[in-house]
């Protein structure tokens, strides 16, 4: 069997359009967002490989220099080197994000199981508890928590994913009592019991779509959030490297026109966040496309 | 009307759906024309063609449809603005969902006319709004209602009303009657009768519901996979149908007079718009379907006064 | 009429247990979350009893439920208690800081409305032509943009490199707020006693912050406007309208639109918890006297009553926008009263 690498790298390409054709502008979308995510962590595992100056090092160069060959994206005021900053607060910023995401999702959607399967009194007072949650500025109530909990990476975490939980909790909610209605249904034909395990196996894979693109958008809101939180000086320590805070940092240097140290740290946030929104936007058109629009 | 070798397409993700192919057709002043065939056939695509209201990805892609000595289908935007409501008007199938929710029903009027009739006041649309609800046996007071606070029976005549307010000559009815119930159903096509005669209407009554066309229709037009089948008077084609689809429609029709253990239906389904049948539409499912009809595509031809598309009859 | 009026009671009611909730919420994030106040307040070197003498003074060595019932009490009688860092009672403190952000908040979605809805009407016209597509792109990625470093770009090439626009602050150095402040809104009060110069100060001002509020939030309008719009315009009365001969433009920007705005009006009532919150980043990046530069302060001197009053009518606030909404959803929507 002759191997022709031509022929391999059409094969792969082909895979790569053909759902193009298909799904269209959403496919391109989505294969984007996820190019820019692989980008980012890559960035962010292999830091210490990409990055050519140590984030902390306070001796890469002159203070205060904009970009050059050197230096890709200046210097500081503290003479470190910006883009090592970017690379290695890749690290931080997912972390964060993702785990929050996580989490919120580990309490969203028992509860949502929980409360929709229940209903009652139990389901109504988490509903209430839920909605009031929900329509409570996110970042306000994550900068309580923040500011309540101290800095650390992990409070910052907790006090990201609190904020999404509700979303879960709704998802899962509504999607649990459809099911619940066709079931009772079902149940009079004597399937016999076991309902919590039917409902696991009829609700789950509808909601698992769902569930995946809300995720994604949920860890590209929470970037925001993160971003949002240590800007504001809340939530790590400085010794973290961070993007939030070299904007917050940075900030200082504005009037004097010194525009590196805030233009790369807003555009990583930026891009980060809008690569995940483009995965999730993109997945949400391709896996259900009634649940947006066409 | 005259028209000429019209083709609507609908190029949808899967293919080109054609939805009227190649389709001759005439008009008559001051008749009724049913246009009937079943769900698919391409009669309310031909209706919302003339008026050029095809929603995309609906285009129409050859022909003529002749009016009063010009082509719609090349009409500039703003002639074809001055023809819609004034001079040709539509009315549609489901009378709730075709009137602004958000509208009382003299802002419809009103704003009709003033589309129209630039110098008009609102007072006096206002009077001929109350003037044709009137004619119409509703009361003026409903003008300030909203839809949702009307019956489905007094939705469909102030739809009427809108069509007829500005005094066209044409009437296209797409379907006017599928939401209805059948009492208001018949009151409808009394009505409907009447204002024929009353305002010299020509009207195209585009329905799946045989009945409607046997009571008010003077001649009838059988639609079949885009194209048609048939064109005569209403009796002549009750009595006789010529084409194997027309016959398969009138016998599937219930009679409660005969002892039928089983319905009559006809074999097939309807055919696949994206990828019709070659040669004649019906083909695949006419129990006399001959060697050309597979291949070939039967032209409209005259026969004792009527227009049909089939190679039995030449 | 009767119907609208049975509506909005209905609606009030709905509201108590969640304002009641919310606050229950604010309470235990507050109280019951780890980090004592006190002794950060004091600095972590004070003696045990100066500890223990302000916890009494403040109330925190009652039993928690007796705290939160005499916290709920107070909020009622719009009683926030009084700043634990200066001398000073927090309702005034938050009284004087709010025109601020009110102002800020209602251009910025002015601004939102205006060009997301707008846009979105467009995009829905010119669906699947390029236009619509560079729309849609905006929409999000505008939304991805952090709204302070928007803030920090749009100083930087208005505030510094073409230097047209100023930075900071409400008002600028030659103008004295003192000279017209009277309801703390400044555009309102400047034209009540006619003081133009000051008024185009005041607004060079509200430019760069409400714009770079009223942008990041536009994305979602302008996607929430189209969708909306294309369902709307796929309805049978678009098409009975348009067959009565209604001009084009006409039936999207007026049926339509009407249609769609339902919708849309709210879906703000929900953003507007993300205008507070994005209002709160502008302050600080635009050094806006407003509430939300307020809280960040406070929450660095760790003023807990002065936080916790902040939060608490930022609560509120986003109850009663909602409600406002649904009721104003009630007058154009007929349908509603049932």
């Amino acid at each position: 069997m002759r191997f022709s690498p031509a022929a391999a790298m059409a094969r792969v390409i082909s895979r790569f359009t053909a759902p193009a054709k298909k799904y269209g502008v959403e496919w391109w979308i989505l294969v984007a967002g996820a190019l820019i995510i692989l980008a980012i962590l890559v960035m962010a595992m292999f830091a210490e490989a990409i990055a050519p100056f140590s984030p902390h090092d306070q001796n890469t160069g002159p203070q205060l220099s904009p970009p050059n060959r050197v230096h890709l994206m200046g210097t500081d005021n503290l003479q470190r080197d910006v883009w090592s900053r970017m690379v290695h607060g890749s690290r931080t910023i997912l972390r964060v994000a993702v785990l929050a995401a996580v989490i919120s999702l580990l309490i969203g959607i028992p509860a949502g199981l929980l409360s929709g399967f229940s209903g009652g009194y139990l389901d109504r007072t988490l509903s209430l508890i839920m909605d009031s949650l929900y329509s409570f500025p996110g970042l306000i109530l994550a900068i309580a928590f923040a500011a309540m909990l101290g800095p650390g990476v992990i409070n910052i975490t907790l006090a990201v994913s609190v904020i999404y939980i509700p979303t879960y909790f709704r998802l899962v909610r509504g999607q649990t009592l459809q099911i619940k209605e066709e079931l009772f249904v079902e149940a009079a034909r004597a399937i016999g019991a076991s309902g919590p395990v039917i409902l696991w196996r009829y609700v789950f894979p509808n909601v698992i779509a769902t569930t995946v693109v809300v995720f994604t958008l949920n860890v590209a809101d929470a970037i925001m959030i993160e971003a949002a939180l240590t800007y504001l000086g809340l939530g790590l320590p400085p010794t973290i490297v961070d993007w939030g805070m070299d904007l917050s940092m940075g900030k200082k240097f504005l009037p004097s026109g010194q525009w590196w140290m805030i233009t790369f740290p807003g555009a990583m946030i930026s891009i980060l966040a809008l690569g995940f929104t483009m995965l999730g936007e993109g997945l949400a058109e391709i896996l259900n496309p009634r649940l947006l629009e066409r | 009307m005259e028209i000429e070798h019209l083709s609507v397409h609908f190029p949808i993700n899967i293919g080109t759906v054609r939805a009227v192919d190649d389709v001759n057709w005439e008009l008559r002043q001051g008749e009724v024309m049913g246009l009937v065939g079943e769900s698919g056939c391409g009669k309310s695509t031909l209706g919302f063609s003339i008026l050029r209201l095809l929603r995309p990805p609906g285009k129409i892609v050859q022909g003529r449809i002749l009016y009063k000595g010009r082509d719609i289908v090349r009409m500039p935007e703003r002639e074809i603005l001055e023809l819609r409501g004034k001079r040709i008007a539509m009315i549609f199938q489901d009378p709730l969902t075709s009137l602004n929710p958000l509208f009382r029903i003299d802002q419809h009027f009103i704003e009709t006319l003033l589309a129209h009739e630039k110098g008009l006041t609102r007072k006096d649309a206002y009077r001929r709004a109350e003037e044709m609800l009137e004619s119409l046996g509703i009361s003026p007071e409903k003008l300030t209602e909203y839809p949702h606070q009307l019956s489905g029976g007094m939705r469909q005549r102030i739809m009427i009303g809108l069509g007829l307010i500005l005094g066209p000559d044409l009437l296209i009815a797409d379907e006017p009657t599928t939401a209805l119930d059948v009492i208001v159903e018949a009151q409808f096509l009394d009505l409907l009768a009447d204002l024929q005669k009353r305002y010299h209407l020509t009207i195209i009554l585009i329905t799946h519901n045989l009945g409607n066309v046997a009571q008010l229709a003077d001649r009838i037009t059988v639609m079949y996979g885009g194209s048609i089948a048939e064109v005569g008077e209403a009796g002549d084609i009750f009595e006789n149908p010529l084409h194997p689809y027309t016959q398969g429609l009138l016998a599937s029709i219930p009679n409660i007079k005969l002892d039928q253990p089983k319905l009559k239906t006809m074999p097939g389904s309807p055919p696949d718009l994206v990828d019709p049948p070659q040669g004649c539409v019906f083909h695949p499912r006419c129990p006399h379907a001959m060697e050309v009809c597979r291949v070939k595509k039967p032209g409209l031809v005259k026969k004792n006064g009527r227009l049909i598309s089939c190679w039995l009859y030449g | 009429m009767k119907n609208l009026a049975k509506y909005i009671v209905t609606r009030l009611l709905l509201t108590i247990p969640m304002v009641f909730i919310l606050l229950s919420i604010v309470f235990i994030v507050l109280r019951v979350m780890p980090g004592d106040p006190v002794s950060s307040l004091l600095g972590g070197h004070a003696p045990e009893h100066v500890i223990e003498q302000k916890r009494e003074a403040l109330g925190l060595n009652r039993p928690l439920a007796v705290q939160y019932v005499n916290y709920l009490w107070q909020i009622c009688r719009l009683d926030f208690g009084e700043s634990m860092v200066f001398k000073q009672r927090v309702s005034k403190a938050i009284l004087e800081k709010l025109p601020a952000t009110v102002e800020l908040t209602l251009c910025g979605m002015l601004i939102t409305l205006f060009l997301g809805v707008f846009l979105g009407a467009y995009a829905a016209d010119k669906r699947r032509t390029a236009r619509d597509y560079g729309i849609r792109l905006y929409g999000i990625v505008v939304y991805c943009i952090p709204v302070y470093w928007m803030g920090l770009m749009l100083q930087l090439i208005f505030g510094i490199w073409l230097d047209i626009l100023p930075i900071a602050g409400r008002t600028g150095p030659r103008v004295f707020a003192s000279t017209f402040e009277k309801t703390g809104f400044y555009i309102l009060d400047t034209i009540l006693i006619r003081d133009f110069s000051a008024l185009l100060d005041i607004l060079q001002h509200l430019i760069l912050p409400s714009v770079t509020l009223g942008l990041v939030l536009s994305g979602i309008f302008v996607r929430l406007t189209r969708t909306n719009m294309l369902d709307v315009l796929r309805a049978d009365y678009i098409v009975a309208a348009e067959a009565r001969g209604i001009r084009h433009r006409v039936i999207v920007y007026k049926h339509a639109l009407k249609n769609a705005f339902i919708p849309i009006l709210t879906m703000m009532g929900l953003q507007f918890a993300l205008l507070m919150a994005g209002a709160v980043l502008t302050e600080t990046t635009f050094s806006w006297p407003g509430m939300g530069r307020l809280l960040l302060e406070r929450i660095y001197l760790r003023d807990y009553p002065t936080i916790q009053g902040i939060i608490i009518v930022i609560a509120l606030f986003v109850a009663l926008v909602s409600l406002v909404v649904d009721i104003i959803y009630a007058i154009i929507d007929p349908r509603v009263r049932y």
